[in-house]
C-alpha cells in the first residue's frame, strides 16, 4: 500500500511537524484564554496580522527574532482591544471575536496595499533556517521529523512544557484556572478575575500572533492573503479536542497536521487519481466535527466559559 | 468598576449611543484615509456618492443589500435565541444549490410555479443543512459556533467538488461553472430594464414575516425567552430544545434563500464566487440592527452602502478598497459597545 509506505518516510511526519508548529502556538494561545473564562474568536485575524508584522518588520531590517517580537506584541495590542472588549465590559465574546478576526485581517490588508502598492509577488526576506540538533538529529526517522526544524519549532513544543508547567505547577496557573472556573472564589480571595482574564487573552493572543508569524518566517518567506486560510478556526476545535490542556492539544495538532501532510501526497497516488481531491480536504474539518461529538460528552469545558463577570453580582 | 443595569433607559440613550458609535466610525475612516494619503472629506463624500449619489448607485446598493437582508435575518433570528449560527455561509451555497439542480431544465415548468418551487427547496435544504449543527448541539452538547463554522469549509468544498466534476457546465469553456437557469426560473426584474430583481422584493416582505413572528406569535415569545435566560425558560415550561431546533430551521432557511435569490435574481449559475462573505456580514448587519428585523433592512443598506461606495471611492480616492471592510469592523464593535451602554451604567468603586 502507498499509504502506508508514506506513513514510514522521514519527510512525512517532518512534513507533520512543520505544519503543526504554528497551530501548536495559536492553540495554546486559545487554551490561555478560555482557560481564564474567555473565547477568544480573533484568533483568525490575529494570526493574519501576526503573519503580516514579523513578516514586514524582517523586511524593513530588523532581525528574526526581533520580528517575532514585533508579531508577538501586535498580536497583544489586539488581544488588549478583545479583552478590554469582553471582559470589564462583557460583551458578546462571540461577536466582538469575530469583529476583531475582520478588523485585524482587514487593517492588515490595508497596511499591506499601503507599504506595497501595486505589488503583484510579494518581497522574500531571508527566513529561520532548519537547525539540525547536534547528535540527536542522526536518530532514523526521529531525527529527520523532530530535530532538524526551525528554531520555531522548537520553540512552540517548549512553550507547550512552559505553559502546562505554568497552569498546574505555579500560583498564576491556579488563579489563571481558577478565573476559568469560578471567578466568585478568584475575587474572594482578594484578587482581580478582571486583571486576570485580560492579561491571559493579552498574553494568549500574542502567541496566536506568533503562530501566524511562523507561516511568514519559517514556513515560508513571504506573505500571501488568505495565507492563515482557517487555520485559526481549526485551533478552536483543537482546543475542545485537547479538552483544554496543553499536551493534549499538541498531540492533536500533530495528529491534524500528519492528515494534512497525508492528503497532499496521497493526492499524487493512484488512490488520489480516483477520489476527487475536496474530498482530502474536507476530511481534517469533518474529522474535527467528530472528534466534538465523541469528546463533548466528557469535555472539561471551563464552567466560567463565556460567562462575563461583574463584581458584586452572583 | 462595574456595571449597574439600567431598569428604564431614557430614548436619548437609546438612540444617542449607537448615533455616537456611528460617527466614531466614519471620523476613524476618515483617520484612516488620511494615513493613505487622501482628503478624508473627499474620501467620505466620495464613498456616499458612490453608494447613493445616482438612480444607478442607488440601484446598485440595493442590488448589494438583497443578499445582506437574508443572511442579516438568518443571523438576527438565530442570535436573538443565543443559537450562534456562524455558517450562513454554507445555507446561503445550499439554497444556491438546490436552485442550480431544479432550476437548469429538470423541471420544465412556467415561472408562476417554478420559482416558488426552488425557493421553498432552497429554504428546505438551509434548515437542513443548519439542523445537523442544531441537533448535534441539543443532543450531545457540542458547542454550535465550532461546527457552523467547519460546515462553511466543508460545503464549500463540495461545492467546488460538484462544479469540477457532474455539475461543471460542458459549455463553461473549463471555469468551474454550472449550467445557467432556464428563463423561466429567473427571478424578473421589478423596474423594466434595470438590474433589481424580486428578490429585493422578498428580501423585504421576509423581514416584516420575521418581525410579526417575533412580535405576535407564541414562537416568537419562546425564541425570546430561550434567548435571555434557557434555564428560566426551562422552568417555565417553555421546551427549549424544541424551540431551538424550530430557531434553526428558520435561521438556516432564510440564509438559503439569499443564495436562490442570488443565483435566480443576478447570476444565473453557480460558481465558489457566488458570495464573497455574506454570511458573515450578515452577522454585521444583524448586530448593527441590534437583532431586529425590520433594522436588518436598513443596516443591510449601510453595509451595502459602504461596499458599493468603497469600490467607487477607491478607484477615485487611491485609497485601498480593504477600507470599507475595516469601517464595518469598527462599527461592529462600537455598536455592540454602544448597545451595551444603552442598558448599563458603568460604576466607579
Amino acid at each position: 500500500m502507498e499509504i502506508v509506505e508514506i506513513l514510514f518516510t522521514a519527510s512525512f511526519w517532518a512534513a507533520a511537524i512543520r505544519i503543526a508548529s504554528p497551530l501548536i502556538f495559536a492553540t495554546l494561545g486559545e487554551v490561555i484564554c478560555e482557560r481564564a473564562g474567555v473565547l477568544n474568536l480573533g484568533i483568525e485575524g490575529i494570526m493574519v496580522a501576526g503573519a503580516f508584522a514579523g513578516w514586514m518588520a524582517v523586511y524593513s531590517g530588523t532581525g528574526l527574532w526581533v520580528g517575532v517580537g514585533v508579531a508577538m506584541f501586535v498580536g497583544m495590542c489586539f488581544g488588549l482591544l478583545h479583552s478590554t472588549l469582553t471582559v470589564p465590559f462583557g460583551l458578546s465574546q462571540h461577536v466582538v471575536g469575530l469583529g476583531v478576526t475582520l478588523l485585524a485581517t482587514s487593517s492588515t490588508y490595508y497596511a499591506y496595499r499601503l507599504a506595497l502598492p501595486e505589488v503583484t509577488s510579494p518581497p522574500k526576506i531571508e527566513a529561520f533556517q532548519p537547525f539540525e540538533i547536534p547528535l540527536l538529529h542522526k536518530i532514523p526517522l526521529i531525527g529527520e521529523a523532530l530535530f532538524s526544524q526551525t528554531p520555531l519549532t522548537y520553540l512552540a513544543f517548549a512553550l507547550v512544557v512552559i505553559v502546562s508547567f505554568v497552569l498546574y505547577r505555579t500560583p498564576l496557573g491556579l488563579a489563571v484556572r481558577a478565573a476559568g472556573e469560578n471567578p466568585n472564589a478568584v475575587a474572594a480571595q482578594g484578587l482581580s478575575v478582571t486583571a486576570i482574564r485580560m492579561s491571559a487573552v493579552i498574553v494568549g493572543s500574542g502567541l496566536m500572533a506568533v503562530g501566524g508569524a511562523f507561516l511568514t518566517m519559517s514556513a515560508f518567506d513571504s506573505f500571501f492573503f488568505e495565507m492563515v486560510n482557517g487555520r485559526g478556526w481549526i485551533c478552536i476545535a483543537l482546543v475542545v479536542f485537547g479538552s483544554w490542556r496543553p499536551g493534549k492539544a499538541l498531540l492533536g495538532a500533530v495528529l491534524f497536521a500528519a492528515f494534512d501532510a497525508l492528503q497532499i501526497r496521497v493526492q499524487q497516488t493512484s488512490f488520489g487519481a480516483v477520489v476527487p481531491y475536496q474530498i482530502f480536504l474536507m476530511m481534517p474539518y469533518i474529522l474535527s466535527i467528530l472528534a466534538l461529538v465523541i469528546i463533548s460528552r466528557r469535555a472539561a469545558v471551563p464552567a466560567a466559559l463565556m460567562v462575563p463577570f461583574n463584581k458584586g453580582e452572583r | 468598576m462595574r456595571l449597574e443595569p439600567i431598569t428604564d433607559p431614557s430614548l436619548a440613550r437609546k438612540l444617542g449611543f449607537p448615533f455616537v458609535a456611528l460617527c466614531a466610525t466614519f471620523i476613524s475612516a476618515s483617520l484612516l484615509a488620511m494615513i493613505a494619503g487622501a482628503n478624508p472629506f473627499s474620501v467620505l463624500y466620495l464613498i456616499l456618492k458612490g453608494a447613493f449619489g445616482s438612480s444607478f448607485a442607488i440601484l446598485e446598493t440595493l442590488n448589494r443589500a438583497t443578499p445582506l437582508i437574508f443572511t442579516g435575518l438568518a443571523v438576527a433570528v438565530a442570535f436573538r435565541a443565543k443559537f450562534w449560527n456562524i455558517g450562513a455561509e454554507a445555507q446561503l451555497y445550499v439554497g444556491a444549490l438546490m436552485t442550480v439542480l431544479l432550476g437548469t431544465g429538470v423541471l420544465p415548468w412556467p415561472s408562476a410555479v417554478l420559482l416558488p418551487v426552488l425557493a421553498l427547496t432552497a429554504i428546505l435544504a438551509g434548515a437542513v443543512l443548519l439542523l445537523i449543527p442544531a441537533l448535534l448541539k441539543t443532543r450531545f452538547g457540542v458547542d454550535e459556533v465550532v461546527t457552523t463554522l467547519l460546515f462553511n469549509f466543508i460545503f464549500l468544498l463540495f461545492i467546488s467538488m460538484l462544479l469540477e466534476g457532474p455539475l461543471k457546465d460542458p459549455m463553461g469553456m473549463g471555469w468551474p461553472k454550472s449550467a445557467r437557469l432556464i428563463d423561466e426560473a429567473r427571478l424578473p426584474r421589478i423596474f423594466d430594464g434595470l438590474r433589481l430583481h424580486w428578490g429585493f422584493g422578498l428580501a423585504i416582505i421576509s423581514a416584516v414575516l420575521i418581525w410579526l413572528i417575533q412580535t405576535r406569535s407564541t414562537l416568537g415569545y419562546e425564541m425570546r425567552a430561550v434567548g435571555l435566560n434557557r434555564q428560566a425558560a426551562a422552568f417555565a415550561g417553555i421546551p427549549v430544545n424544541r424551540v431551538l431546533l424550530q430557531t434553526a430551521l428558520l435561521s438556516g432557511g432564510l440564509a438559503a434563500l439569499a443564495g436562490f435569490s442570488e443565483v435566480a435574481g443576478v447570476k444565473a449559475s453557480l460558481t465558489l464566487d457566488l458570495s464573497p462573505g455574506y454570511g458573515y456580514t450578515g452577522i454585521i448587519v444583524a448586530m448593527l440592527a441590534l437583532l431586529n428585523p425590520l433594522g436588518v433592512v436598513v443596516a443591510a443598506l449601510f453595509v451595502a452602502g459602504i461596499f458599493v461606495g468603497a469600490d467607487s471611492m477607491s478607484r477615485a480616492a487611491d485609497v485601498p478598497t480593504y477600507l470599507a471592510d475595516m469601517m464595518l469592523a469598527i462599527a461592529l464593535l462600537l455598536m455592540v459597545l454602544a448597545i451595551m451602554l444603552t442598558r448599563f451604567r458603568i460604576v466607579r468603586d
